[in-house]
């Protein structure tokens, strides 16, 4: 059972993703990564972490996503994009895909060929709440940090009328 | 139950397409969902290996990467609507200011 729901949706993932290389209209682009990030949500909730499946359909799937629509409409791009000409391109990069999977592959191969099948994870996430405001507390802090500054950024950077 | 390698194949995988999508796209939008794509392997593999270690440290690295990943994408999009403005193209073709 586990493998049919693991399978469906790493086969919905991985499918959008490569619709996504094939695609050539953004908006669309933008829907089949929508479709990419609730599945893998749902591959993180195979994996027994649940607020990280929540935390990926709620703020990727969802607000991210949506970001990245509202600035599509921005763009306001009404002609398709042409037709992608350089082969050779396409071809060095699917050469240096090539060489990373079998580099992630091996590399993945050495890492788990120690690790036992194990205990599962802790599922209660209060244990996962203390381990953020305990072993992470500068981590957390530093995100909120990090977001105020990316707000500012993005105020001063976007906020600005044409004429300055 | 699923093996913990089963799932690492999977991010290596989408962290390849990632990567492929960047180098074959040439709209920065696209590129810039494509460099999500990577973040988001980059998460699956931790959560992958940090089931069979019995630890929940895995998800708060992911928290992590969402929040930096939402970040990003806030300033990356206020940059390339920067871009978008004074060019009128977002088209890897058309910004070739650096090139000299």
């Amino acid at each position: 059972m586990a493998w049919i729901v693991f399978l469906t949706l790493s086969f919905l993932c991985v499918g959008a993703v490569v619709a996504m290389i094939v695609s050539r209209n953004q908006a669309h682009n933008a829907l089949f990564l929508v479709l990419a990030f609730a599945s893998l949500g749902g591959l993180f909730g195979l994996l027994d972490a649940p607020f990280a499946a929540a935390a990926q359909v709620l703020v990727y799937a969802g607000a991210i996503m949506v970001l990245f629509l509202f600035a599509i409409m921005m763009f306001n791009l009404r002609r398709p994009e042409p037709p992608e000409k350089k082969r050779l391109r396409t071809v060095l990069a699917a050469g240096l895909g090539f060489v990373l999977l079998l580099e992630l592959v091996l590399a993945g191969y050495r890492a788990l060929s120690g690790a036992s099948a194990g205990v599962p994870a802790g599922r209660d996430l209060a244990h996962l709440g203390r381990l953020l405001f305990t072993d992470y507390l500068y981590a957390f802090e530093i995100t909120s940090l990090l977001i105020l500054a990316a707000l500012v950024g993005a105020l001063a950077l976007a906020g600005k009328r044409e004429g300055d | 139950m699923i093996p913990p390698a089963a799932f690492f194949i999977l991010a290596a995988l989408l962290f390849v397409l990632g990567v492929v999508a960047f180098f074959v796209k040439k709209d920065l939008l696209t590129q810039f969902m494509a460099v999500e794509v990577m973040l988001n392997a980059g998460n699956l593999a931790f959560l992958a290996l940090s089931r069979p270690a019995g630890r929940p440290d895995g998800q708060a690295v992911v928290l992590f990467v969402i929040t930096v990943a939402a970040a990003e994408a806030v300033i990356g999009l206020a940059i390339i609507v920067l871009v978008f403005r004074q060019r009128k193209s977002i088209r890897t073709d058309d910004l070739k200011g650096l090139k000299g």
